[in-house]
């Protein structure tokens, strides 16, 4: 009796499933603990750069392509063919520096919801209260604002 | 000359809510490799059935007064009504909506004077696959009218609600954009018919609200408990999304 009891009081998986919840994420630790920096849009686009930061092309596409940062190869094809498997959720961005000016780019990836409410795009740079239930590990924007000055850059040289 | 009512045609076609295009329930067994679907159609390969195994065992082992499940439901669990199997999750006036796993877990607790388990638990999970199982086949069948009507809005609302740092609900990847590609991967449908599954790359049987938690980690959002309100809920609303969709609990999922 009392050695049921035990047993049913160490059985561990429901325990390790909450476990590997909580702790497996925060061990990966937040991306990064920068100061959030209020931006503002007019119309569509937001013409001042977050900050009044300055984008680099290179590490911009660096952020494009790492999974745990901008992940953009996910859901978006993009002239990166030494990355295999594009996906096909998105639009392609071929091009897209010849089709959208730099404010509205910015817009589109600071906030896609501003743009269309619907859509699968998140905000990679929101206001951190407003991302819903996110992880302890995660009480942030997605992206810092230099990194998203970097993509905006990195996509204004695709013509 | 066109007739005028032809004019009107357009219009008219604007006019049907988009709910009547919803997507066809497809199992995500369809978008499995040949191989994974000889695995999970084959019962000597697929190693869901390990599972199965283990859970008739469970199910023929006597409890604290001497009574087994199988001492009530035959000791294959013949007596087991497979339509009332893929009913579930159903509603209760007492305890609300139930998941087969909860009503395992308090016939096991009252009829054999146990300990109820913790929700997952490693022995429910083989009992649930195994009570699944029997079912094999059976279209799922979830009524959500009456009072499960609530539970299922309110899981509707979990499945439509952004979530985590990631920021996209469930109905992104797995209703508006089923069938596309996110980076290699096909996303499907997140039918849960073949729940419990057995995941390959996890090489171990995994339940849902083990798989709900898995996904909000992905998305990077604090997950629920297994067994909270917001997941059971959550698997009203999936079930009654996926019915008429067979059962076909062990799946083998990659």
């Amino acid at each position: 009796m009392i050695v049921s009891v035990i047993a049913k009081l160490f059985n561990f998986r429901p325990v390790l499933t909450a476990l590997v919840g909580i702790v497996g994420f925060s061990l990966s630790g937040p991306i990064h603990g920068e100061e959030y920096v209020e931006w503002e849009a007019e119309g569509l686009a937001i013409p001042e750069p977050l900050g009044g930061l300055q984008g680099d092309p290179q590490r911009g596409k660096a952020v494009v392509i790492d999974r745990d940062r901008g992940n953009c190869l996910a859901c978006h094809l993009m002239p990166i063919p030494e990355e295999p498997m594009h996906g096909t959720v998105a639009p392609p961005l071929n091009g897209v520096g010849s089709r959208l000016s730099e404010g509205q780019l910015r817009l589109r990836i600071v906030n896609e919801q501003r743009v269309n409410p619907n859509t699968i795009m998140p905000a990679f740079y929101k206001r951190p209260d407003k991302y819903h239930r996110p992880h302890p590990a995660y009480k942030t924007t997605v992206l810092t604002a230099q990194e998203v000055e970097d993509v905006v850059a990195y996509l204004m040289t695709l013509k | 000359m066109t007739k005028w009512y032809m004019q009107i045609v357009p219009f008219a076609l604007l006019m049907i809510p988009g709910s009547l295009f919803a997507l066809e329930p497809q199992s995500s067994y369809e978008l499995l490799s040949e191989e994974l679907k000889q695995m999970q159609d084959d019962d000597f390969a697929n190693p869901g059935m390990a599972t199965v195994d283990r859970g008739r065992e469970l199910f023929q082992k006597p409890g604290f007064n001497g009574k087994s499940c199988a001492s009530c439901h035959g000791d294959d669990g013949e007596k087991l009504d497979p339509e009332r199997i893929a009913a579930y999750p159903i509603y209760d006036e007492e305890h609300g909506p139930v998941t087969l796993q909860s009503r395992i877990n308090q016939c096991y607790a009252y009829h054999q004077e146990e300990f109820p388990l913790l929700y997952d638990a490693d022995e429910l999970i083989a009992l649930e696959t195994f009570v699944r199982h029997r079912a094999r086949g059976e279209k799922m069948n979830v009524d959500v009218s009456g009072p499960m009507r609530e539970h299922y809005e309110a899981g509707k609302e979990i499945f439509h609600t952004r979530i985590g740092q990631r920021d996209m609900a469930c109905v992104h990847c797995h209703e508006t954009y089923a069938g596309q590609r996110l980076r290699g991967q096909i996303l499907n449908q997140a039918q849960i018919n073949g729940f419990p599954i057995y995941r390959v790359t996890d090489g171990n049987i995994m339940s849902l609200h083990e798989k709900f938690i898995g996904c909000y980690g992905t998305l990077r959002a604090m997950p629920y408990e297994p067994g909270s309100q917001e997941y059971i809920d959550l698997e009203v609303y999936m079930s009654a999304r996926g019915n008429g969709l067979p059962i076909e609990t062990p799946g083998v999922r990659q």
